[in-house]
């Protein structure tokens, strides 16, 4: 099933200048361009390191390498 | 840390059953000879440096990079990165099936599944992408020597181009980014560099250094012009400078693997995206970053990252003057930072450099360290030698 959606106000102005920066952008509407950027925010002020991009053992051969290159003491 | 371009570091190496399986298939599969840019291509879009792309661009991608600087999703990208078919149309191959990709040594390196064939007009994107056609652009000169079919679709790497040179200084952008995590580094400024180091890199490096946690040196070792100093003296060059005059604890020196494409401010927009790929970021970008001869303005790669909005590129460019030693200031400066007249500045030309080093004459010090500079003395003098008989 579709996640559902909420309304989010935001002034007028703002909205007419999103809809001028997205022409010829690629984004289909001020709308998707203002997902996009809260997705980017919300995402970069999470975990510094998403904890599934390395499983334990990934991360234990990783930190191996560095070391016996002397990148890592 | 900075996330991916895109949100997410593509990885597309086979892993384990579906690499048996891949490697079961691909004697069955047509072949398709990778020239040395696409050979780093691949890899570099395996190991992520290229995320989003998933594979070498189809039509959509490509016309939206050409004429809009954006893969079609929107994403900024300014490089169209593109597998040729090496002669004709292409018809051996296919929309729907899988292509064998084949590395320098006969080896299968991955495999391409076949979504798109498209016909390109390469003056076009000769035009668009390095705002010229002029036949002595390395560019220029490189699209001659591909097919006018482009292969478009995902890849999956078998296995990695086989490496002989600099095993210890290469590191993938997984790699780079728990590097950066486990030295506490959350801020790191990349410095990319075709050429040795000299007394004005280091200064731009040690500016941007004052004002992040680390520093990434990341010199490009793919494909150059015939003309570029040798990767491997550049590389001992490094060294020495690392050994001698950067601290250990907030440096970090390795390759890119990249080809150069000599596109200037296009290549310093995709520079500056690979570099967010390794979890840079900051990037350096000095003057005529990426250029060749005068095909570009000195600042055009300052210039072009007026053109996206901040939040699109992520990684935050640090442009930089051109820089020299000033007699009277008794300092490293800039033409920003410096009131003096260029009489007072220790500033040489390429060619005034290189002449003095062939005839085995140090730079002042000013210009260039002395361990720097008798690692090129040693090369030209060696290269003399050669061309000499």
């Amino acid at each position: 099933m579709k996640e559902s959606r909420v309304t989010i106000k935001i002034p007028r102005p703002l909205y007419r200048k999103i809809g001028q920066i997205i022409e010829g952008s690629g984004f289909s509407s001020p709308t998707d361009f203002v997902v996009f950027v809260l997705r980017d925010l919300v995402g970069e002020r999470g975990p510094a390191e998403a904890p599934d991009e390395f499983t334990q053992e990934e991360l234990r051969s990783i930190r191996r390498k560095l070391r016996n290159l002397g990148y890592l003491e | 840390m900075i996330r991916a371009h895109g949100g997410k570091l593509v990885h597309r190496i086979a892993e384990e059953k579906e690499r048996e399986s891949l490697v079961r298939l691909v004697d069955s599969l047509p072949r398709l000879p990778l020239n040395e840019r696409e050979t780093a291509d691949i890899e570099m879009i395996a190991i992520g440096a290229m995320s989003p792309l998933e594979g070498f661009m189809n039509r959509e991608d490509y016309v939206s990079v050409l004429d809009l600087k954006r893969l079609a999703k929107g994403l900024p990208w300014t490089i169209p990165v593109v597998l040729s078919a090496k002669e004709g149309d292409g018809g051996e191959f296919r929309e729907g099936e899988k292509i064998a990709l084949v590395g320098g040594e006969g080896e299968v390196l991955g495999v391409l599944d076949l979504e798109e064939k498209f016909a390109v007009d390469k003056e076009q994107e000769a035009e668009k992408v390095l705002l010229t056609t002029d036949e002595s652009h390395p560019g220029v000169q490189y699209l001659k020597t591909i097919g006018a079919v482009y292969l478009g679709g995902p890849i999956t790497l078998i296995q990695r181009p086989k490496h002989r040179r600099f095993e210890n200084f290469r590191l993938d952008p997984r790699e780079t980014r728990v590097l950066f995590k486990a030295k506490g580094w959350s801020t790191i400024v990349a410095f990319q560099t075709r050429n040795p180091i000299h007394r004005a890199h280091e200064y731009l490096q040690k500016c941007a250094l004052e004002v992040v946690d680390g520093l990434l040196v990341h010199p490009l070792v793919g494909q150059t012009r015939g003309e570029d100093i040798p990767a491997d003296i550049r590389m001992e060059c490094y060294r020495v400078l690392f050994e001698n005059y950067y601290p250990r604890t907030r440096t970090a020196l390795s390759i890119f693997p990249a080809a150069m494409r000599y596109a200037g401010p296009r290549e310093a927009i995709f520079h500056a995206l690979v570099r967010k790929n390794y979890g840079c970021s900051h990037m350096i970008v000095g003057r005529d970053h990426a250029g060749v001869g005068n095909f570009y303005g000195p600042f055009d790669a300052h210039y072009i990252f007026g053109e996206f909005d901040r939040y699109e590129i992520d990684i935050t460019p640090m442009f930089f003057d051109n820089s020299f030693f000033c007699r009277t200031c008794g300092n490293m400066a800039s033409s920003k930072t410096c009131p003096h007249g260029s009489a007072d500045h220790v500033a040489l030309s390429g060619t005034k450099v290189r002449e003095m080093l062939a005839r085995g004459e140090m730079p002042p010090p000013e210009f260039t360290r002395p361990e720097v500079a008798e690692i090129l003395m040693d090369f030209y003098r060696k290269r003399n030698k050669e061309q000499n008989g």
